[in-house]
């Protein structure tokens, strides 16, 4: 498995979060985690991207148990993840807010810097053109040279996704990336996860908005308070009893 | 108009004009009063790496100054060490204990940061003021030598002094042109922004906020050092809050965050408060109101505004010269559909 979790499971004092959560992702798929507010989906990936230390399971990343590892030393095996909300430095460029997004392949220090030495002006130069690709890739060329503060919502979840991407990675993990856009723009930041996978890097995603997902992912996994209640394809989700229960309420099961 | 107010070139007029300035006055105070100013603006800009472009506001800052200046007191007066290797190693204590501190209050953050750090700080006071057998507490040390002559230089006479400091002050500038336009520099500012997306793309935070603390500590005592070499002597006041305030002030007023702030905002209150004396203590009741006023609208400080100004011209222009071209390509298309028709 490219990447998978055992028994996986966070607690915050008496709350149970994240309970036992099994899961798997395959590479090059687009894979989707949905559950209502406050099902631990938010959690969940702040298990995986180092975050926060789980209670008790494990995180196994191409074989390697990354369960224990901090956040920076999990990006730097091939793990991006994004925000709901990205805190951009709106008093500059956009390329300039991307352009450390490649800092962890550099290897640069304080006296690179204090010397101007031939390593540091190369990879500047890297970390530029790296900034520069993803921000194509992202189709934002076009705004790269605005002030960050003068992005529109959609614009800056581009970014987000431009950051997440410039640091090369094998899985990016999205957290509700299509949350306060349009529809149309939606489709449009459909149609870049999309291009993602193309790329080569696998997608994980948490979202809302159900006809993005149904339309969208190859795999979806369901969260309820906490627990995996269903997996599978999409239309296996949208006609399993649990999930149409914990979405519209109802009674014990009948 | 916008390029003169460029930060490179503000801070080449500084430059300039600094290096000229003992031509064109023989009045020795002033040039005592720029010699301060410098000394100030060297801890200002350790200051503003740390605060300004990391996010972290230290309040041991003045704490830090005095350690560098009662290192240098001591190991020159008391173990009667070669100035410059006593200089050197007061830099060494500095850096060594900021590191430690470091260790400890970088484990909180935000307001927590500056309330722990503001307690170091008073600790480190209280500190020099009750070890009375080491730090001559009270009274202070007198006797501290003047910097020692390197081969054929001397500093001796106040201008020599002011051009040394102006020396460590343009080094110091330099270091950190360098290090804010560096990958290290942008290291620092995306913590700012968001400690947690910068660890999401691979930074190390704590390593780089040490190595950040450091760097800070490491120019507050370098300007203690200097200090103490040239007011030659000191008491525990170098070190009391106040002078944290102060150094605070003048990064806010110049801009926090911008690299021509240091210079601009010392220069401005180290000025206007020496024009302002005969108001003795109501000076602060002028500073005060001008400060509130500042951090409301321009809480990127004077250097700040300048630059915001400029950032918002250019956009303006770009817009228009974009509104021109879709103006003429609209224009063009309906002469083309004209034409068709």
């Amino acid at each position: 498995m490219f990447l998978e979790t055992k028994n996986l499971t966070k607690k915050f004092g008496g709350l149970t979060a994240v309970n036992n959560v099994d899961f798997a992702i395959e590479q090059g798929k687009i894979n989707a985690i949905i559950g209502p507010n406050g099902a631990g989906k938010s959690t969940f990936f702040n298990l995986i991207s180092g975050f926060h230390p789980p209670s008790s399971g494990q995180i196994i990343f191409k074989g390697q148990d990354i369960t224990n590892l901090p956040s920076n030393k999990i990006a730097e095996l091939g793990v991006a993840r994004t925000f709901q909300t990205t805190n951009l430095f709106d008093q500059a460029t956009v390329l300039d807010n991307v352009i450390v997004g490649h800092r962890l392949r550099t290897k640069s220090n304080l006296f690179d810097a204090i010397l101007r030495t031939k390593r540091l002006k190369r990879e500047e130069q890297q970390c530029r053109e790296k900034a520069i690709e993803v921000l194509d890739f992202v189709g934002l060329t076009d705004v790269s040279h605005k002030l960050a503060g003068g992005l529109s919502q959609e614009e800056k979840k581009r970014v987000a996704f431009a950051l997440g991407l410039a640091t090369n990675p094998e899985i990016i993990f999205l957290d509700e990336p299509a949350a306060g856009v349009n529809p149309d723009e939606t489709e449009g930041l459909a149609e870049l996860m999309v291009k993602m996978v193309e790329s080569g890097v696998t997608v994980c995603l948490i979202e809302h908005k159900m006809s993005m997902i149904m339309k969208l992912a190859d795999r979806i996994m369901v969260l309820n308070y906490g627990e995996k209640i269903a997996e599978g394809t999409p239309t296996e989700i949208k006609n399993n009893d649990a999930v149409i229960k914990a979405y519209l309420g109802g009674s014990a099961i009948a | 108009m916008a390029t003169i107010f460029k930060q490179r070139n503000m801070i080449a007029f500084f430059i300039l004009i600094a290096l000229v300035f003992p031509f064109l006055t023989n009045n020795n105070y002033l040039i005592h009063v720029m010699t301060l100013a410098f000394i100030w603006m060297i801890a200002v800009y350790g200051l503003n790496l740390l605060a300004g472009y990391t996010g972290y506001l230290s309040l041991a800052h003045a704490g830090f100054f005095a350690i560098g200046a009662y290192s240098l007191s001591l190991l020159t007066t008391k173990a009667e060490m070669n100035y410059w290797l006593a200089f050197v190693l007061a830099l060494i204590i500095t850096s060594v204990l900021g590191l430690l501190v470091g260790l400890i209050s970088l484990r909180t953050k935000e307001h927590f940061f500056a309330i722990y750090t503001l307690c170091v700080g008073y600790i480190i006071y209280l500190v020099i003021d009750k070890w009375d057998s080491l730090t001559g507490g009270i009274r202070g040390l007198i006797g501290i030598p003047s910097p020692a002559n390197i081969g054929p230089l001397t500093f001796n006479t106040p201008v020599a002094n002011y051009y040394l400091v102006l020396f460590f002050l343009l080094l110091t500038i330099l270091i950190m042109y360098r290090i804010v336009h560096s990958l290290t520099g942008r290291t620092f500012i995306a913590i700012r922004n968001s400690e947690d997306l910068a660890q999401t793309i691979g930074i190390s935070t704590m390593t780089n906020k040490l190595l950040v603390f450091v760097i800070s500590t490491f120019f507050a005592g370098l300007a203690g050092a200097l200090y103490a070499s040239f007011i030659r002597f000191i008491g525990p006041d170098i070190g009391y809050i106040n002078v944290t305030f102060d150094i605070l002030t003048y990064l806010i007023v110049g801009g926090i965050g911008t690299l021509s702030g240091p210079i601009v905002g010392t220069i401005i209150i180290v000025w206007v408060s020496q024009q302002l004396q005969f108001l003795q203590d109501y000076r602060m009741m002028i500073f005060g109101p001008i400060l509130t006023l500042l951090v409301i609208f321009y809480p990127r400080g004077i250097s700040g505004g300048i630059y915001d100004w400029t950032m918002k011209r250019k956009e303006k222009k770009r817009q228009n010269i974009d509104k021109n071209q879709q103006m003429i390509s609209a224009q063009e298309t309906s002469a083309a559909s004209n034409k068709n028709g």
